[in-house]
């Protein structure tokens, strides 16, 4: 394995705000929603208030794009070819992540319905008790609630399952932050217990496989390696290696769930589920009470009281059993929020009067809204669905959406101001043009490369870089030092291109050398970009003396001389009386020693250092490197010809 | 937490974003310039700035994906600026591009409030499809910068393949970015006009 010192590893991030897809079956939708739309009709809906349909499809469908192969007609028949709209939702709105929320926030969008006061009914009921000392080790909070009187038919099930699948990828970040058990209330018998034990000493019935029971260590042995629980598989690790397993109880010391892996068989949802008891278990409390409440804000339709939910005394106790903390739960909370009317005619651009803008808060489920202070305050309804509104802006925002964005009056900044390129930019760009003018095409090749052909390949010993961790291929090792091996990668993919007359390609472009000292608004990176020029010849002969041209030609267009002595050399004396340079800029070839690291890449004897002297610097420094391509370097990229290349700094030209 | 909002409620961990990684998207640079141009010697003075730029994304790769890819990002920090701006704004920079029909949509980002997604009826494709992203700036991300509070700054961005990949009808990233480009192509690409 090459070493390769890291000064900080670069990583590739996923991107997080991956929009979540709702999958809504269209009937239903519109049975829900009391009226019919067009496909286009739905989508305009959808424009205004802020998803996207983004494609109509059927479950049937996605099974043959899914499947590998072509599926049987029988298979093709177990899919259902009911008409399917994959909804595009934001990724902070918790409560439009099923058909319930969507349906509900489009009724209100529209004036059809008055958004819901949930409520949470009367005292606590049921407790459960926290075994503090114990869950704080892997997962410290619970919250929980019972939904009282609750029908479920098929299609309301899988909706329910489906949320909690949603809300698990989503804002639990894959069950890490937060894990929801749902439970039938009237096979368990409360009160119930939250602790964490010793995995060898819990015997769980799971939901899969139900047929036994199974000790902790043994059920993640089973997920890990069980080709049918492999769904199960990534949250094993959440837990395995843990001291102890969160486990949820109820008063027969019965294991209810194995939070954040399963529920177990004993406490089993079904179609004649009556009441419902919920626990979400998590490692971050602010977002198990947002769980909590999504869930319960989007079932508790189906409760023979709709929108209301009965609480749950959650305990906190130490070792000692005394309780050190509680809290009622769901919050269920509604807030009141408030900003400025003008601050939100400000912020987008309308000027709509305060009792408008009241109106319109109705729309986007934050009425009743109030006015206060003489008109010039809003004073909103914050619901439980609506944890995203954080701050005045928020509010802001769905007064402009409820105002309709397209209705804004649009204008553009008033101040006047002047605008130019970066200076390492420009200088770029003339030269591309200039370069381009001299005959070499201009390339334009990938950041990443594999160490092999940014040093290996090229004759070079291995140098620090910046390296990826995780890397998903050879091809993204390491972020390049030198724009080279893009350029010889091209000449290699491109061979049915002409070479008999010489092939000239070029790129200015960045790389990044690894460097502790940059530093950027007070934090050291580790690493800097930094400006290069690369050009390569390929054809019948080397093309040293066109490579040496083109390195003469980039210094008198960048105004730097060459020293007495080179030009002594030239046969372009007599055009020397023209040249026009700045004070004190000079440069002169001499020949690259062939300790340099760069040196392996040429021929031996055949190549060149490029070195400036600047005002700035006092000395000779080595901007660059030209000479004759090293045969093994052209094999190993595949390259037929001979071939020059150079590689020059660009910011030292500056 | 902090100017005025309740915040995301959890414990920040200073390592976590300390962690060096290739940027996702510009914007990360143009904050950087944000906070330089609320630093400045002689205060904070209106400004336009651009970047067209690489980022980096671990995505699925497939014809149109690769992981790294060129955003094209425009943002500007005046007083007193509303969506009304940015809609104009971003109707002008589309209009030099040729796209004159534009829709804008409700979207979500973490760091803009209000945030839109730009669309336009593209003259090449004959239909309506998404064409950039936008909105401005949260009060969390700015005022810490030290931007003075009535200052607002809007911003917008898009990628560079994806309008170019329309324009030249080219149906593969590779065939415009990279080692595998042909040269036939390059030599034959026309001047680029709207």
């Amino acid at each position: 394995i090459i070493k390769v010192e890291r000064f900080g590893c670069g990583e590739l991030v996923e991107v997080l705000n991956k929009m979540p897809t709702v999958g809504v079956e269209k009937d239903l939708l519109f049975t829900h929603l009391g009226k019919t739309y067009t496909d286009h009709e739905f989508d305009e809906l959808c424009f205004e208030f802020g998803i996207e349909l983004d494609d109509v499809t059927s479950e049937r469908e996605d099974a043959i794009k899914a499947s590998a192969g072509a599926l049987s007609k029988k298979q093709l028949e177990s899919f259902s070819d009911a008409i399917v709209y994959k909804i595009d939702v934001p990724a902070n709105r918790y409560d439009l992540l099923c058909v319930e929320g969507l349906v509900r926030s489009l009724k209100i969008f529209l004036g059809d319905m008055d958004a819901p006061v949930y409520k949470v009914v009367g005292e606590p009921k049921e407790t459960m008790t926290v075994q503090k000392s114990n869950t704080d080790k892997i997962r410290p909070f619970v919250v929980c609630a019972v939904l009282r009187d609750i029908s479920f038919t098929q299609e309301r099930y899988d909706s329910f399952i489906e949320l909690q699948d949603q809300l698990h990828r989503n804002l639990c970040r894959q069950r890490t932050l937060v894990a929801i058990g749902t439970h039938d209330y009237d096979t368990v018998k409360g009160p119930f217990a939250y602790d964490a034990r010793d995995p060898t000493k819990i015997e769980f019935v799971p939901l899969t496989p139900d047929d036994k029971s199974f000790n902790g260590i043994d059920l993640m042995t089973h997920y890990e390696t069980e080709p049918t629980c492999k769904h199960l598989k990534p949250y094993v690790p959440i837990i395995k290696d843990s001291l102890v397993y969160p486990v949820i109880l109820d008063s027969e010391e019965t294991v209810l769930s194995l939070p954040p892996i399963i529920n177990g068989s004993k406490s089993k949802i079904t179609l004649d589920t009556k009441n419902v008891f919920i626990e979400c278990t998590a490692t971050d409390l602010t977002k198990a009470h947002i769980v909590l409440d999504t869930v319960v804000a989007m079932f508790s339709e189906y409760c023979s009281e709709p929108y209301s939910v009965e609480p749950v005394q959650v305990n906190y106790v130490d070792e000692g059993g005394k309780v050190v903390n509680s809290m009622v739960t769901p919050l269920m909370a509604t807030r009141r929020e408030r900003a400025p009317v003008a601050f939100c005619n400000s912020l987008i651009g309308i000027s709509i009067s305060p009792e408008e803008m009241k109106t319109l808060c109705n729309k986007v489920q934050l009425g009743p809204a109030e006015l206060m202070e003489n008109d010039t305050i809003l004073e909103v309804t914050v619901p439980p669905t609506r944890s995203d509104i954080l701050h005045p802006v928020d509010i802001a925002e769905d007064v402009g959406i409820a105002f309709g964005y397209n209705n804004i009056k649009k204008k553009v900044p008033r101040t006047c101001t002047v605008g130019a390129e970066q200076p390492l930019n420009h200088l770029g760009d003339l030269l591309r043009e200039e370069i381009g003018r001299a005959g070499y095409i201009e390339v334009l090749t990938h950041g990443l490369c594999s160490i092999r052909d940014n040093f290996t390949a090229l004759r070079r010993p291995v140098t620090p870089a910046v390296s990826l961790s995780n890397p998903a291929n050879i091809e993204y090792q390491i972020v390049r030092t030198t724009l080279l091996p893009g350029l010889l990668k091209t000449l290699q993919h491109n061979k049915s291109a002409s070479f008999t007359s010489g092939f000239k390609i070029f790129e200015i472009s960045d790389i990044i050398l690894a460097d502790d000292k940059h530093v950027v608004t007070e934090t050291i990176v580790g690493a800097k970009n930094r400006r290069k020029i690369c050009a390569v010849y390929s054809g019948p002969t080397s093309g040293f003396e066109i490579i040496h041209g083109l390195v003469d030609r980039i210094m008198t267009l960048c105004e730097v001389a060459p020293e007495q002595a080179y030009v002594a050399n030239s046969a372009k004396g007599p055009e020397e009386k023209y040249r026009v340079s700045r004070e004190g800029w000079v440069y002169t070839i001499s020949e690259l020693p062939p300790e340099d690291t760069l040196a392996g890449t040429y021929f031996p004897g055949r190549a060149a250092a490029v070195l400036l002297t600047s005002p700035d610097g006092g000395e000779k420094i080595q901007i660059g490197t030209f000479g004759i391509i090293h045969p093994e370097v052209l094999k190993n990229f595949d390259i037929l010809y001979p071939s020059s290349c150079v590689e020059i700094d660009l910011e030292s030209l500056l | 937490g902090g100017a005025g909002s309740i915040g995301y409620r959890y414990d920040f961990q200073k390592e976590e974003a300390y962690k060096n990684l290739l940027r996702t998207h510009t914007t990360a640079i143009s904050s950087q310039m944000l906070y330089k141009l609320a630093n400045r010697e002689g205060d904070f003075q209106p400004a336009r700035y651009f970047s067209i730029d690489r980022v980096f994304r671990n995505e699925t790769m497939d014809a149109t994906h690769l992981c790294e890819f060129h955003q094209v990002e425009g943002l500007v920090a005046d007083y007193d600026l509303s969506l009304g701006d940015l809609i104009g704004t971003i109707e002008t920079f589309f209009k030099k591009i040729g796209i004159t029909q534009l829709r804008f949509k409700p979207a979500f980002n973490p760091y803009t409030e209000p945030s839109m997604e730009v669309f336009g009826y593209h003259p090449i494709l004959k239909k309506w499809t998404e064409i950039g992203n936008s909105g401005m700036f949260r009060p969390e991300m700015l005022r810490p910068m030290g931007l003075p509070e009535n200052v607002r700054v809007i911003a917008w961005g898009l990628s560079l393949e994806r309008p170019t990949m329309i324009k030249y009808k080219i149906d593969n990233i590779r065939d415009l970015f990279g080692h595998k480009v042909e040269m036939a192509r390059t030599k034959t690409a026309p001047v680029c006009r709207f």
